[in-house]
């Protein structure tokens, strides 16, 4: 390459850097967003062209075109299709794809640089030492996050089980995966001269770190894969920074770096507001675990009170403040729009309406800003934990719709809960509470909620949308 | 040997701590398209990924190139596309 192509090329990526710096910042502030993120694809496409340039002479496009156009088709087509309640799904399989994809560029790496010229030597003596071991370490994460993630997707869209699949000694055999994995990929870097040898070391370290995402994720409750989704992110931008240190490319350090970055910050906020340790929540089994287990014992309900939606009504009708508290449930029944229905009703009979929201509520941090968003209610109606909390005392009507755990005032109080200290949303300091629920079962952590048996609340059974739409039905016949 | 990984190390831990300055107390409303942002720059390893299919021929390096393309591509496009989606219902008031 001349020389005065290697510095516009070194040049475009300082500015593609620059870009990603720049979007990632105004990505994190509600008005600038959606700037942030054009920003930080314009600097994407900016690393394809400058890498472009760069390969400009030896270059066959053919095969770039292939993979260039197939990707964004499907891409696309994803993109447009997804509906917003399975957000947390599309992120979970989209940050495989980039895991995988880190994988595969290290082993063909592999293939370019060792087996097809045939040459003889240790990867090590060959590419250097450190791009040996970072090739291997690209493989390992690449293929931990994509198996982790695929598993991810399927306990979020429900093709698995959320409860957390306990394997005997799963520990144990996590451990010697993970050593076997490195001694694996130490003594392809240094070991083996023979390139046959050498790929299929190659190809057993990737079975085995997709063996290992597999290991990892599926103890994991299905409550807990936010953190999950959250640390893959993380490990997918550690995968590129790894694939980085392979071809020698800075702008794959900084990029993958920040990402990796940002995985760790949603991560640890996730956490928090679980009250949950990192190290617990990836031990798994929460949700299915012997404490769980022994308050289940108490898990039936004696003195609950139910309600119908035009019981529920004249309770609506007659307050002046009414808090909703979506949760999962309410990306199940995609009831977004019949809440906004309701509340645009309420507002009209000058009632007050506000949203709570916990920083966990859905399968992924923000789900329900995204989902409540999608239905046009405003997003400063929308009141996080520690503000809307104080003004539940003042309140008339709290309608549950979908969320258990973090509503349940045993968090607050029972020591021996296994949800003891989480931060919650104290619903039942207000008057009444309607809880809006297809069943009594259980949330997530797999226990009582103690909120469903107070005097103060009532359960109105059935699918969030069917409630909501009845609830809607008898205030437009209340008013004529 | 030592030096481009040295450098390599300088930059990766200068950029975790941008990372965490440029995105520290990020709102809630912003936690999903901040995760589905940040994972489509993820996407970023595509740029390894044309490295390995420059040439015309059927070889084992340029087809898994090429896959290696396609699914960056995949997270790319995807990742901007649907966080897009999600920033552009921010944006209109109720």
């Amino acid at each position: 390459m001349s020389d005065t192509r290697a510095v516009v090329v070194a040049l475009i990526y300082l500015l593609s850097a620059t870009l990603f710096v720049f979007g990632l910042k105004r990505l994190a502030r509600v008005r600038t967003a959606r700037q942030g993120n054009t920003i930080s694809a314009v600097a994407m496409l900016l690393a394809v062209v400058g890498t472009l340039v760069e390969l400009n002479l030896v270059s066959d496009y053919r095969w770039i075109v292939a993979g260039i156009l197939v990707g964004s088709a499907v891409g696309a087509i994803l993109a447009v299709r997804v509906p917003m309640t399975s957000m947390p799904e599309m992120v979970a399989i989209l940050n495989g794809f980039g895991g995988a994809a880190s994988a595969l560029v290290a082993i063909s790496i592999y293939w370019v640089d060792v087996a097809e010229p045939g040459k003889a030597g240790t990867l090590a003596s060959i590419m250097g030492g450190s791009q040996a071991v970072t090739a291997f370490l690209s493989v390992l994460i690449g293929g931990v996050t994509f198996s982790g993630s695929v598993v991810a997707y399927a306990k979020l869209n429900g093709s698995l089980p959320g409860r957390p699949i306990l394997l005997p000694g799963r520990h144990v055999l996590n451990v010697a995966l993970l050593v076997l994995s490195m001694a694996m990929g130490l003594f392809f870097a240094y070991g083996i001269g023979d390139p046959v040898r050498g790929a299929a070391m190659m190809w057993g370290l990737l079975a085995a770190s997709l063996v290992l995402g597999v290991l990892l994720v599926i103890p994991i409750g299905g409550a807990d894969m936010p953190v999950v989704v959250s640390l893959l992110n993380s490990y997918s931008g550690l995968a590129a920074c790894a694939t980085g240190f392979v071809i020698g490319n800075n702008l794959l350090i900084i990029s993958g770096a920040m990402v990796g970055a940002a995985g760790i910050i949603l991560t640890r906020i996730m956490c928090d507001a679980m009250n949950r340790s990192l190290p617990s929540v990836v031990m798994g089994g929460f949700g299915g675990d012997s404490s769980a287990a022994a308050t289940a014992g108490s898990q039936e309900y004696t003195s609950t009170r139910s309600a119908g939606a035009e019981e529920a009504a004249m309770v609506l009708e007659a307050a002046r403040k009414v808090v909703v508290v979506p949760g999962y449930g309410l990306a199940v029944a995609q009831a977004q729009h019949a809440v906004r229905e309701l509340g645009d009703l309420l507002k009209k009979r000058g009632v007050e309406v506000l949203y709570a929201i916990h920083p966990v509520a859905g399968r992924m941090p923000g789900h329900m800003n995204v989902l409540l968003a999608e239905a046009d209610i405003p997003y400063e109606l929308l009141w996080e934990m520690e503000k809307i909390n104080p003004e539940f005392r003042d309140t008339d009507a709290v309608i549950v719709l979908g969320a258990n755990d973090v509503v349940n005032p045993a968090a607050m109080t029972k020591k021996d809960s296994p949800i003891y200290g989480m931060p919650i949303l104290e619903v039942h300091h207000a008057k009444t509470v309607f809880v809006v629920k297809r069943s009594l079962g259980a949330g997530y952590a797999g226990i009582k909620n103690e909120l469903f048996e107070q005097p103060n609340t009532m359960m109105v059974f059935g699918d969030a949308k069917k409630v909501l739409q009845e609830l809607i039905g008898e205030l437009k016949q209340l008013s004529s | 040997m030592m030096g481009p990984l040295l450098v390599g190390l300088y930059v990766f831990v200068l950029s975790v701590f941008v990372g965490f300055e440029v995105i520290n107390k990020v709102p809630p409303t912003l936690h999903t398209p901040l995760m589905s942002g940040a994972n489509a720059i993820s996407g970023i390893t595509i740029v390894g990924a044309l490295y390995t299919a420059q040439t015309a021929d059927v070889t084992v390096s340029n087809v898994l190139g090429c896959a290696a393309i396609a699914l960056a591509m995949i997270n790319v496009v995807g990742g901007y596309l649907v966080t897009d989606r999600m920033l552009k219902m921010f944006g209109r008031k109720g």
